[in-house]
């Protein structure tokens, strides 16, 4: 999604109002409930959420010229510095070392590399299909990408083929690189 | 509740993604340098003997097996080359290029300066005008010269002014020897021009 992502990108920036905040900030805990707790300390009350609206619909919400999170379609998806803050509030999969090399560089995580020794899914039931999940990999603390699920998790563990998530966001692309100011 | 983490100076990643940034050699400068107790968890200390024992841990941890393992390090070097050289490269333009402050009369007294080259170094235009704009209380925008490129336009003459803080702007990002041209296009007129001023 952000392959190719510029300033030139960006069409408008505004201030959001803050009763539209308050229906932001329910969103975003409605879809990530452990987030509750943290959420007035991510986002202050007093705070002023930014929203950038870019190329191909996509838009930016930032808190003090940091992006928190972005949405595309009805979804809001956290960006990365979002999710080193608080990784435990989203739904997360391992993948090995040796695919480390290759989502740094935007490739869609292949099934094995969730499969094997060093990588993690979550136990049945799993989630489902279309679900955003945080990528983290073997032996780090931090997460290092952010993608969609194309299969769930439990196809992934039986097809054990081709690719199954598709990458968001990761580290080193535009959107990581991206400054507000 | 929430966590501090720490992002490499060099390459903004986790430090511990450092070695896939492909300038882990600076980064572990930079990490030793602001960050000691995590360089050391990362990398062991500068003795050798614990070094080795960092590398045989981590290759015991890792589940891609070794053959594999050294296959990305492989990799990983030649990435870290291929990123050297690619620096290497871009400074060797930097330094090469230059910056030209032109300055032009606009009517008798009335002069603007024109600043061109600067796409180069990573300077940020817009905001380089707004300081000049509020430095030299006049007016400074961004536009687009004869060959198409982007150059700030000054309006007034403050082309010393300029000139010094173009240098030390230059100074701060390491590169001192970047030749700096300034342009006066109505030389000869100019001490007529003061004359009538006077």
């Amino acid at each position: 999604m952000f392959k190719k992502f510029t300033r030139e990108d960006v069409h408008s920036r505004s201030k959001v109002k803050s009763s539209i905040q308050r229906t932001l900030k329910a969103k975003l805990v409605k879809q990530y409930p452990k987030i509750e707790d943290v959420i007035d300390e991510l986002i202050p009350k007093k705070s002023q959420i930014e929203l950038i609206k870019c190329e191909d619909k996509i838009q930016l919400y930032s808190v003090d010229g940091e992006v928190l999170f972005f949405q595309k379609f009805d979804e809001l998806i956290p960006s990365l510095k979002l999710v080193h803050k608080f990784p435990e509030a989203y739904p997360t999969v391992q993948v090995d070392r040796g695919a480390i090399k290759f989502v740094l560089s935007g490739a869609n995580i292949m099934c094995p590399g969730l499969t094997s020794a060093g990588a993690d899914l979550p136990p049945a039931p799993g989630y489902e299909k279309g679900t955003i999940v945080v990528i983290n990999a073997e032996n780090k603390e931090n997460a290092l990408a952010i993608g969609e699920l194309m299969m769930g998790t439990e196809e992934i563990k039986s097809v054990n083929k081709g690719h199954s998530i598709e990458l968001i966001h990761h580290l080193g692309d535009p959107l990581w690189n991206f400054s507000v100011e | 509740m929430l966590r501090e983490v720490i992002y490499c100076g060099i390459c903004s990643y986790p430090p511990e993604y450092c070695e896939f940034s492909g300038k882990l050699k600076r980064c572990k400068v930079w990490l030793s340098e602001n960050h000691a107790d995590l360089y050391a968890k990362l990398y062991g200390t500068d003795d050798n003997t614990q070094e080795v024992e960092a590398v045989t841990n981590k290759l015991a941890e890792s589940s891609i097996g070794e053959a594999r393992e050294e296959k990305l390090e492989k990799d990983l070097l030649k990435i870290q080359k291929k990123q050297e050289n690619r620096e290497q490269r871009e400074l060797a333009k930097k330094l090469s290029s230059k910056v030209i402050i032109k300055r032009e009369a606009r009517t008798k007294r009335k002069f603007i300066v024109a600043i061109s080259g600067l796409e180069v170094f990573d300077i940020d235009m817009k905001k380089l005008a707004k300081t000049f704009a509020s430095r030299f209380a006049t007016g400074c925008s961004v536009s687009k010269n004869a060959e198409k490129k982007e150059e700030v336009v000054i309006q007034g003459d403050v082309m010393d002014e300029v000139e010094t803080y173009i240098h030390s702007l230059l100074e701060e990002k390491g590169l001192k020897d970047v030749k700096v041209e300034t342009i006066d296009a109505k030389k000869k007129k100019k001490p007529a021009a003061e004359g009538a001023a006077k």
